[in-house]
């Protein structure tokens, strides 16, 4: 489904990425480890089409559409979706109204009618269950006043209801204690199908202890440095990055 | 060029006409506002509190004035469908200069007091006395031509404990076929321990003429009453409004006025409040949703004359293309006055680099036991946010109008009238979705 050749972007004429290739076929989980400042986050920024970055180079086709000439909104359509390390609070806009502007707003790419509100409620109940969030944080302003944990659930709630093909879970680990971190890592397992795909973005092996990855790649320098099975998160685990920075940085 | 000159020139030409037309009160107060006027000018743009805006030019374009009080034969009520959903409220028009007062009128007959001041000065000659241009200020050229021009107004009065069962709404409404400047006046006078609720909606029916509204609006507060005053703008980019809310509050009142401006072309709302009394309280709240070559300028002024009131003021702007707000607001605590609590802020978003805005808030306290805060901030739309809300799949354009609604959400919640707030909030929404044309969103067709 994705398919990225030798990207490449920069952030105000810094460039992070210097080539990524990586593809990801349908029923995948891959996980990106890396040390800080490798690239991670860029990475899950330019795939969603962030419009701090600046692409340099390279391409991503996503089910053969060539991504990078996609909006942020209509990648958001066609099944592209980013949960967020930080997620941003946005003061006075409902997470009711957020969430029906954004279902409706699917709708509309795809020509159907908008939801009644009727439907659009009974949806939202279904999925809330899935992370267990509480009615009372789907009546108020999006993320604000959340706890960490509430943010990180509030983010896979939102998965839940867009139903994408392709998420991207950016550091969902970071912030959580272990009920949590339970609760978020149950609800992506739950979402799980052998029709969607997740990138999984963290620092350490935990969450992987629940959301068990098919392939783990470790990103450094802008690069994908080393790609095998689940046992590689297990030797960072053990070893950190340093063994993989001393060879990489030797090789250069 | 002196654009009074025109008017006063008219006055002094039409002085028998016009006086013979109006009840003496009113005539008393002219002879006063002349007196005013003579050598007075409008102020011009860079002049003090007008750093904006340019009166001499506004008043400079030759506008018709209703000197003979010529009946418009539109019947205002068979243009207008008028009610808000779910707000049963007694109704009147003002059409171009002149007062209709609708069916809906009677619903509070016996207890609340609406009529012109022709009437008034009948029925209540002591309190038009007594009251009449006694709080607005003659200084202010615009008030002295609005007192030299005047010739009917509307006297509101709520008698001591009486509680207004309905808000009283009164729509201004400009239809005239011709380029036409109108002097609007309220004397609002609310009893002791009565309250009373009121929504002045302003409105454009045609686009071809160019329109000037000269308002001044006085309203007494007694002890314990409790006044709402909600003032909207929905007109056209041809219309001018000077408005001038004046208000004064004794012991214990509580009054909230709103200034709101969704459509217009060119507006001035100055706002100045005296508190007299101790434990009153005020709420000043504005908004302007601007775009286009809009220009909306407020001037507030709240002067704690008492210890132990209580004031809160929040104005926001949200402009965009070449829309041009200004705020200046000034807040001051006398001396002797302590425990007096005082917050003012302005929060503007400029939606495009082509708006702007200009603020200048301040206060000035002469008492040492007193909490007062002021603020202003300029900013733009939140760019994470935005991303955030387009990885979700909402457009920008979506996204930037839900961001531009959230940022005015509070000041519509500051509505005490549930009807009319939920009926902003949809009205912004389509202002925003740029659906509210001038007619089709405005509150007295809302059933087009």
């Amino acid at each position: 489904m994705l398919v990225i050749k030798n990207l490449q972007a920069s952030i105000e004429d810094k460039q992070i990425l210097k080539g990524i290739d990586l593809t990801v076929k349908p029923g995948e989980v891959h996980a990106i480890m890396g040390p800080n400042g490798s690239g991670k986050s860029t990475l899950s920024a330019v795939l969603t089409g962030n419009p701090a970055y600046t692409v340099t180079g390279g391409s991503v086709e996503f089910y053969g559409k060539d991504l990078l000439a996609l909006s942020p909104e209509d990648r958001a359509h066609e099944g592209l979706f980013l949960s967020f390390q930080y997620p941003v609070e946005i003061p006075g806009v409902s997470m009711v109204n957020f969430m029906r502007t954004a279902l409706n707003e699917k709708r509309k790419y795809f020509g159907q009618e908008p939801l009644s509100a009727a439907d659009f409620l009974k949806i939202m109940r279904e999925k809330r269950s899935i992370v267990q969030l509480d009615n009372k944080l789907a009546s108020r302003a999006v993320n604000e006043g959340f706890s960490g944990g509430e943010k990180k659930r509030n983010e896979i709630f939102q998965m839940a209801m867009l139903e994408p093909k392709l998420s991207i879970l950016d550091e969902t680990d970071s912030g959580l204690d272990i009920d949590a971190l339970r609760i978020v890592a149950s609800g992506v397992n739950t979402l799980k199908s052998k029709d969607n795909a997740t990138i999984v973005i963290t620092h350490y092996q935990r969450l992987l202890d629940y959301i068990k990855p098919d392939f783990v790649h470790v990103l450094y320098k802008g690069r994908i440095v080393m790609s095998a099975g689940p046992e590689l998160a297990l030797e960072l685990e053990e070893k950190g990055y340093d063994w993989i920075k001393e060879q990489v940085d030797s090789q250069q | 060029m002196n654009a009074l000159k025109q008017y006063i020139d008219l006055y002094d030409q039409h002085r028998d006409a016009i006086e013979q037309q109006s009840p003496a009160l009113l005539n008393t107060l002219r002879r006063l506002a002349r007196e005013r006027l003579e050598g007075a000018r409008l102020p011009r743009k860079g002049s003090e509190d007008y750093e904006a805006t340019d009166l001499e030019a506004v008043f400079g374009h030759d506008y018709g004035v209703n000197v003979n009080r010529l009946p418009f034969d539109a019947d205002p009520a068979e243009a207008f469908h008028c009610d808000v959903p779910n707000m049963s409220t007694c109704l009147y028009y003002n059409s171009n200069d002149a007062f209709h007062s609708s069916a809906t009128a009677e619903r509070n007959i016996g207890q609340v007091v609406v009529e012109p001041f022709s009437m008034a000065a009948e029925d209540y000659p002591d309190l038009m006395k007594a009251y009449l241009g006694q709080l607005a200020n003659m200084d202010d050229p615009t008030v002295a031509l609005n007192s030299l021009l005047l010739q009917d107004g509307l006297f509101i009065y709520v008698p001591d404990g009486v509680v207004a069962e309905r808000p009283i709404q009164l729509v201004n409404i400009f239809n005239a076929a011709l380029d036409m400047m109108a002097q609007r006046r309220l004397l609002i006078i609310v009893g002791k321990n009565a309250a009373v609720k009121l929504l002045a909606c302003d409105h454009t029916q045609s686009a071809d003429y160019r329109y000037l509204s000269n308002q001044v609006i006085e309203i007494v507060a007694m002890q314990g009453a409790t006044v709402d005053y909600y003032d909207m703008e929905e007109s056209t980019p041809g219309t001018s409004r000077v408005s001038s809310i004046y208000v004064d509050q004794h012991e214990g009142s509580n009054v909230l006025i709103d200034g709101i401006t969704l459509t217009n072309g060119f507006t001035r709302n100055n706002y100045h409040v005296e508190v007299n009394g101790e434990h009153a309280e005020t709420q000043l709240l504005g908004m302007t949703i601007a775009s286009g070559e809009q220009h909306v300028d407020s001037h507030t002024f709240i002067s704690h004359n008492m210890p132990r009131c209580h004031s809160n003021e929040m104005f926001k702007y949200v402009l965009n293309d070449n829309a041009v707000g200004a705020f200046a607001g000034k807040i001051l605590v006398k001396p002797s006055c302590p425990r007096v609590e005082a917050y003012q802020g302005n929060r503007n978003l400029c939606g495009a680099p082509t708006a702007k805005m200009y603020t200048k808030p301040q206060l000035e306290i002469y008492t040492d036991d007193v909490m007062c805060s002021h603020g202003s901030a300029v900013g733009q739309l939140d760019e994470e946010a935005l991303f955030y809300m387009r990885t979700r799949g909402i457009g920008i354009d979506e996204a930037r109008r839900l961001l531009m609604q959230a940022f005015v959400a509070d000041v519509i919640d500051g509505v005490r009238l549930d009807a009319l707030k939920d009926r902003l909030h949809y009205l912004v929404e389509k202002r925003f979705a740029g659906t509210l044309s001038n007619c089709s969103g405005c509150l007295a067709a809302c059933r087009n």
